[in-house]
């Protein structure tokens, strides 16, 4: 027999044909569980980026509007000439998320942002906390008046969403 | 412990169905004849209440499920239906409810019985962590349960919990989108989780069958954590054991018939009662009381990855107990140290649980990082040094000993055959 002349440790065809199969059968298994897992995710239909414009011409000097965009609060403020200062004067120093309040922003007198607490998805409440931006009612996380996190567990700023003015008092965003 | 059954069945269609699918042989060996220590206290009858606990779930939720509708524009609604228009839907709702409430009390006694008596030490660490595994999916299924009403404290609880997976580097966003089926909680995530809360009780009930076969292999521990030695330290299950487990579940049930007739939403939350409203939070959330503990050591980590850590590591430390206690005397009642520490590490618990009810403002914080710290310090430093440095009090050489002290336990031996006979005739 061919095989009895073969040195113990080479590998056969045997091998060769074990390890292939194997191979082609964990292929099969992992395309057969991938749907089952994928349907999971969020589907085309909901990715879609739907857009929502908003009228901000109400919306006064000092005031924040929450709108809905993809079943999340968004954040529309019209800011005071006091909270626009404190907000650009701020040292990158004091900030655990370091951003610039220009960056932040298209037009000084409007920041918008995603109302959602980096932390674990509370929606914070405006006007609130030492730096009279937002504090979460969930575990304190404290933000300022461009939205940057400054106290408390959130690691991160607000997310500023893609909007662009379509007017003076027109926000598209999405 | 576990050998060959006693049965004797009793016509020729038992014998002939038995000699095919032996199942009355097993169920006979399994909870009539099967030895327990004679000494057996109260807390043990907590194993027989949870098991009831699960079934009452089980047929309660069917019924619920009847009339519910997973679909976030009407779930709602759907659950005030059951309220006030649905037969008896208050009272199968109020069950179900409270249902949930009971079942982590006798959970959360029984695993305190584990920890004081010993019970996770060797042979039984399978048990033990079988044990976990079925505390943790109580816990998912409590949550995902609780999401189902559709009221502010339901979603604002799934929101807060969901992204909890967003603390995981790189792949953690993704993570919370793919749980959620979309941006945010919404109608994919209740449909899911309305599956999978149907689906999980029924898991559990697996588990329960490996835990007690687990359990039958060694046998049950005991209040002096002495094995049993021979047959005058056992009794029957039943009829001893039976009754005291009846008398125990009926005691137990008068205290939920209470709080199902008397305060049905004494442990609910009225924020609850308003429907979910994505675009504001509640001033105050806070989890359903048998998650507070957990919730304290959550918020008094400042990182979010570690409140994340400290929240699992938390629970998962636990299966870990046979081998971070490294005393091998079972029962506190010899060991006077560990039972001071393990009463202060009771206290811990329950003071975390306080401090997760509570705003985390002020000493509130303070007490709640001490307490997790000490959470930790104890099962990690305490546990695993008490072993080396205890001297544990003197042992009772036999169960049969320790119930009816050394002479009695020779004069034991003709009584207790005696009272063993009933396994012959049961
Ligand atoms: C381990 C067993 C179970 C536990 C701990 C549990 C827990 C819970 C909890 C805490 C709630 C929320 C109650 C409320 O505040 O209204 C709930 C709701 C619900 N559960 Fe369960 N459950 C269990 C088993 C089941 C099973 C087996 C089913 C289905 C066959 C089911 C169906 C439902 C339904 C339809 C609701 C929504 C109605 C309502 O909110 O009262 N449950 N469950
Ligand atoms: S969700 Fe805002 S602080 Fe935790």
């Amino acid at each position: 027999m061919a095989t009895a002349t073969i040195a113990p440790g080479t590998p056969t065809r045997r091998d060769f044909l074990f390890i292939a199969t194997g191979a082609v059968g964990a292929v099969g298994v992992g395309s057969v569980v991938w749907p089952f897992i994928n349907q999971m995710n969020p589907d085309a239909s909901t990715l879609a980026l739907a857009s929502t414009e908003v009228d901000i011409s109400k919306l006064e000097v000092g005031q924040i509007m929450t709108v809905k965009w993809r079943g999340n609060p968004v954040f529309v403020r019209h800011r005071t000439p006091k909270e626009i200062q404190e907000a650009q004067n701020t040292p990158m120093s004091d900030l655990k998320d370091p951003q610039t309040d220009q960056s932040r922003v298209q037009k000084p007198e409007w920041l918008v942002l995603i109302g959602i607490c980096t932390h674990l998805g509370c929606v914070p409440l405006g006007h609130d906390g030492a730096y009279d931006g937002w504090r979460c009612p969930c575990h304190g996380s404290v933000y300022d008046t461009s939205g940057r996190i400054r106290q408390g567990p959130a690691p991160t700023n607000m997310a500023v969403p893609t909007y662009s003015f379509l007017s003076d008092t027109k926000l598209k965003i999405g | 412990m576990s050998g060959p059954s006693t049965y004797v069945p009793q016509n020729g269609f038992l014998r002939w169905f038995e000699s095919r699918l032996p199942i009355i042989g097993l169920v006979h060996s399994s909870f009539i004849a099967f030895p327990n220590p004679r000494n057996l206290n109260y807390f043990w009858t907590f194993g027989g209440i949870l098991a009831f606990m699960l079934i009452e779930q089980i047929v309660t939720g069917l019924v619920l499920a009847m009339h519910y509708t997973p679909e976030s524009s009407m779930a709602f609604a759907s659950v005030e239906h059951i309220m006030r228009d649905v037969n008896y839907g208050w009272l199968l709702r109020y069950l179900h409810a409270n249902g949930a409430t009971m079942f982590f009390i006798a959970v959360y006694i029984h695993i305190a019985r584990n920890l004081y008596y010993g019970s996770y030490k060797a042979p039984r660490e399978i048990l033990f962590i079988l044990g976990v595994i079925i505390f943790l999916l109580m816990m998912a299924t409590a949550f995902m349960g609780y999401v189902l009403p559709w009221g502010q404290m339901s979603f604002w609880g799934a929101k807060v919990i969901t992204s909890l997976f967003s603390a995981i580097p790189f792949v953690g966003d993704s993570i919370t989108t793919w749980l959620w089926g979309g941006y945010s909680v919404g109608n994919a995530t209740l449909n899911r989780f309305f599956a999978l809360h149907y689906l999980m009780p029924f898991m559990i009930l697996g588990v329960v069958v490996l835990h007690i076969w687990a359990l039958h292999i060694p046998g049950s521990n005991n209040p002096v954590g002495v094995e049993v030695k021979s047959q005058k330290d056992t009794l029957p299950f039943h009829p001893y054991f039976t009754v005291k487990d009846a008398f125990s579940l009926v005691c137990f049930m008068v205290v939920f018939a209470y709080f199902v007739f008397y305060a049905p939403n004494y442990f609910g939350h009225s924020d609850n009662y308003i429907e979910a409203n994505p675009l504001v939070t509640p001033a105050h959330i806070v989890p359903e009381w048998y998650f507070l503990p957990y919730y304290a050591m959550l918020r008094a980590v400042p990182s979010k990855l570690g409140g994340v850590c400290a929240l699992f590591g938390s629970i998962l430390l636990l299966a870990f107990l046979p081998w971070l206690d490294t005393s091998r005397v079972r029962s506190s009642n010899f060991r006077p140290v560990y039972r001071a520490f393990l009463f202060l590490f009771f206290a811990t618990v329950i003071g975390l649980g306080y401090c997760g009810s509570q705003e985390p403002v002020g000493s509130v914080v303070v007490w709640s990082e001490i307490l997790t710290a000490w959470y930790f310090i104890h099962l990690l430093i305490v546990l695993p040094l008490l072993g080396f440095f205890e001297t544990p009090r003197k042992m009772p050489a036999s169960i049969t000993e320790a119930v009816l002290g050394p002479k009695g336990a020779s004069a034991a031996m003709v009584g207790a055959r005696a009272a063993a006979e009933p396994s012959v005739k049961g």
